[in-house]
């Protein structure tokens, strides 16, 4: 093979790597979104009742049917209870110790288009990187052809800002929104879709979120459609002692294509802060969706002192044959992080994929994972892991496979990897699988492996200082699945798996 | 160029003293060889130059152009123009050659002050590198040393070293386990860097390959010391009886 041939092509993911580390020795600090916007909020009062949600409900101007289905899931709350088996360790949590519902005051009359936007707003997301323009947002690498397009949902606390893009997607039949506005304008299709995935008694977290729920995305992918950008939601917890639940929602109709980014960051504080997002995805006949996270909830100080409790519900329903469903989260924020991203693969041939890396560094936690539930004939499943520990934390991954009886002939390739940096943290691996039929088959490796001093020290002779190199070496390891994010989204992982490390060696 | 003082050193972990007392002078321009039996300190003495962990130096003092080596971070030692080539080169699973290459080359020009090499001038430079050595495209975009045999390891030594461009070149071991065409390569790409302001220190236990690399002075070294020093004959004398009889005689 002739190197002059390859090289251009090469070229594209140098790029890539290259602006990492720009942007890396670029950030200073070490947690870079933990700043505070001053804005004047609206609080509904501390506390958990059926007034509150009732208020919620009417603050999103929702109809009677929504309200009922809010109701019942808070009364459902009420009977159940926290879920303690995950390898986390935290102090109770006080539910009627926190804001359910905050919105900027700017917000209370809707803004008709992103011009109306409260200015205050619109920089906070392009200090985020996000700017709410409609223009080519995060300018392609070098050698790219063209800027990727990317449409954004900015939700700050409880409300979504401003949608971009929303004309240009409506041309192509495509409705991406805010789920409070989907409530209202497309009451037949949210009615139709949601809970079906994640029904309302699902889990504690689940059902709190069905109840209280404030803001999040809708997505809507017509039949045949293959949506013409790629869609993003940036989620941004500012307001302090707030809780934030959102609710996602996405349905592929028959033969449509959509890719789906998710993004998060929130203040610095040292008190905790409660976060449990629902994210259901309905994936019909031939249709493929991809979701990827890069989750960077401020994971609390060296000494473990706030951050994020991550509590989240993802899941997919693969309702047809020939379903795809591609899970992809970075996770290196939260100071807890609860969150199994799964796949139902009902349909015949429909095939679900989870790659995940998650870093835990200082005192985080992390308990993660997938599922994966086989019942169509022929179906197909892989799962990636990357699990990075440094400092004093706990990664645990906890993993379901299940085949069942009439899911013949069907497939699962796990693999899961440990890296630990440093000896006083902690690597685990979960494994649950069941396989009810004798055609099916389920293969498991795992690893786990430390940092290498050679391979750091390697580095360093080469001119690379110590954080350079444990970057280059953990982003090595974990290489599969930046691979798989989309490439806007992986040159910003890069720059988190450096960031998230830092301090972790030396 | 590179000025080695009395340089005792001992392992960090146990109380096993390496080198007892090194001294040794390269002056820019020149090329000199380490030959000596296994065991006698030889990738130690590279290995404490370039700034590994585990060793301590219990005396003496190590200064490239005038600068204390010892000091500094293994980083800072690169940037200053050291480079050592490994024995046992490493492996990195996942990063791809070309991007370690890139980072490591932007690390030191930056460390020095300098601009970062434009994508094009880089590729450019590989490029021209990289076909040299005979490393074809497929070795660049494979992650670094993971799956390359012995002889590309080393080969790929080498195409660092000629990238980075370093004023004080070590090479340790780098002719063993090639093979006659390999060993030509690698010989060929050490001669195109040869040059007035450079400085290399061979490391090596086999007349073959000083026979491409002409050294201007050889050292034997033995039990963590320099114990003689000579000319090319010097070589000569070990590839025809072995280091017995220097021994002896430096014993004696
Ligand atoms: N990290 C280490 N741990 C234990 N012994 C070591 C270590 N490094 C070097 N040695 C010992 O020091 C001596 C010199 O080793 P080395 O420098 O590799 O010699 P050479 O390269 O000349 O063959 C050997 O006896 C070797 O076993
Ligand atoms: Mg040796």
């Amino acid at each position: 093979m002739a190197l002059e041939d390859t090289l251009p092509e090469i070229e594209v993911r140098e790029g890539v790597d290259r602006e990492t580390i720009e942007t890396v020795q670029a950030m200073a600090g070490k947690y870079k979104h933990g700043w505070e916007t001053e804005i004047e909020m609206e609080f509904a009062p501390k506390g958990l009742n059926e007034e509150i949600v009732r208020l919620i409900s009417a603050k999103n101007g929702e109809p009677e049917w929504m309200t009922e289905w809010r109701l019942a899931a808070y009364r459902r709350w009420l009977e159940m209870t926290e879920p303690r088996w995950a390898m986390l360790n935290y102090p109770e949590i006080d539910y009627q110790d926190l804001y359910y519902y905050a919105k900027p005051k700017s917000m209370e009359v809707k803004p008709k288009s992103l011009d109306e936007v409260d200015p205050k707003l619109l920089a906070t997301y392009e200090k985020l990187g996000i700017p709410l323009k409609e223009q080519a947002l995060l300018a392609g690498v070098e050698g790219a052809d063209a800027p990727q397009r990317v449409a954004v949902d900015a939700v700050f606390d409880s409300v979504s800002v401003g949608t971009t893009f929303k004309a240009e997607l409506a041309k192509a039949g495509v409705i991406f929104c805010s789920i409070s506005e989907a409530i209202r304008e497309y009451p037949e299709l949210v009615k139709k879709y949601l809970g079906t995935v994640v029904p309302q008694s699902d889990n504690y977290f689940a059902t709190l979120n069905s109840a209280v729920f404030s803001d999040g995305s809708f997505v809507y992918i017509p039949e045949g459609v293959r949506c013409p950008m790629e869609l993003s939601t940036y989620f941004r917890i500012n307001a302090e002692n707030t809780g934030q639940f959102e609710r996602t929602l996405i349905v592929a109709e028959k033969g449509s294509y959509v890719s789906y980014l998710e993004g998060c960051t929130a203040p610095k504080r040292d008190t905790n802060q409660l976060h449990a997002a629902v994210v259901e995805i309905v994936v019909l006949e031939d249709a493929e969706v991809k979701y990827s996270t890069v989750q960077n909830w401020f994971p609390g100080d060296e000494e473990g002192k706030g951050g994020i409790y991550n509590f989240v519900t993802k899941r997919a329903d693969c309702r047809g044959d020939r379903a795809k469903v591609m899970w992809t989260q970075v996770e290196t924020g939260s100071a807890i992080t609860w969150k199994y991203p799964s796949c139902i693969l009902r349909g015949n041939e429909s095939q679900g994929e989870f790659y995940s890396i998650a870093i835990a560094n200082n005192a985080q936690q992390a308990d993660t994972g997938t599922k994966m539930i086989h019942l169509g004939k022929n179906t197909r499943s892989r799962i990636v892991s990357k699990g990075i520990s440094a400092g004093r934390a706990q990664n645990t991954y906890r993993g379901q496979v299940t085949m069942h009886p009439r899911a013949t002939d069907s497939r699962n390739y796990t693999q899961c990897d440990s890296l630990l940096i440093g000896d006083q943290c902690g690597a685990h691996t979960v494994p649950y699988i069941e396989v009810k039929n004798n055609s099916s088959r389920v293969e498991h490796e795992a690893t786990t492996s430390k940092v290498d001093d050679d391979q750091l020290f390697y580095c360093r002779s080469r001119g690379m200082d110590e954080e350079e190199a444990v970057a280059l070496v953990v982003n090595g390891f974990c290489k599969e699945v930046l691979q798989a994010l989309p490439m806007e989204f992986a040159m910003e992982a890069q720059a988190l798996v450096a960031i998230s490390l830092e301090g972790s060696v030396g | 160029m590179l000025k080695i003082n009395n340089l005792h050193v001992k392992l960090e972990e146990e109380e096993k003293v390496i080198l007892r007392g090194v001294d040794l002078e390269v002056e820019a321009g020149k090329v000199h060889a380490i030959m000596g039996p296994n065991g006698s300190g030889k990738s130690t003495l590279s290995y404490v130059l370039s700034g590994r962990d585990g060793y301590e130096v219990t005396d003496g003092s190590a200064t490239l152009e005038g600068e204390e080596l010892l000091e500094m971070e293994p980083e800072e030692r690169a940037a200053a123009g050291l480079f050592l080539a490994f024995q046992y080169p490493v492996e990195i699973p996942g990063v791809g050659n070309m991007t370690f290459l890139r980072t490591a080359l932007n690390a030191q020009r930056k460390a020095r002050g300098e601009e970062e090499i434009s994508a094009g001038d880089f590729l450019k430079l590989v490029r021209e590198k990289a076909a040299s050595l005979k490393i074809d495209a497929d070795m660049m975009k494979r992650p670094v040393n993971v799956g390359f045999s012995g002889g590309e390891k080393k080969r790929n030594e080498i195409l660092q070293m000629a990238l980075l461009e370093p004023k004080m070149c070590i090479l340790d071991e780098t002719d063993s386990g090639l093979d006659v065409d390999a060993m030509k390569l690698v010989s060929e790409g050490v001669n195109a860097l040869r040059d007035e302001g450079r400085a290399f220190l061979v490391i090596t236990h086999y007349q073959r390959l000083l026979d491409h690399i002409r050294p201007d002075v050889v050292h034997i070294m033995a039990n963590g010391r320099i114990v003689k020093t000579g000319g090319p004959e010097l070589a000569l004398e070990v590839e025809k009886n072995g280091y017995a009889d220097i021994l002896s005689e430096v014993e004696a």
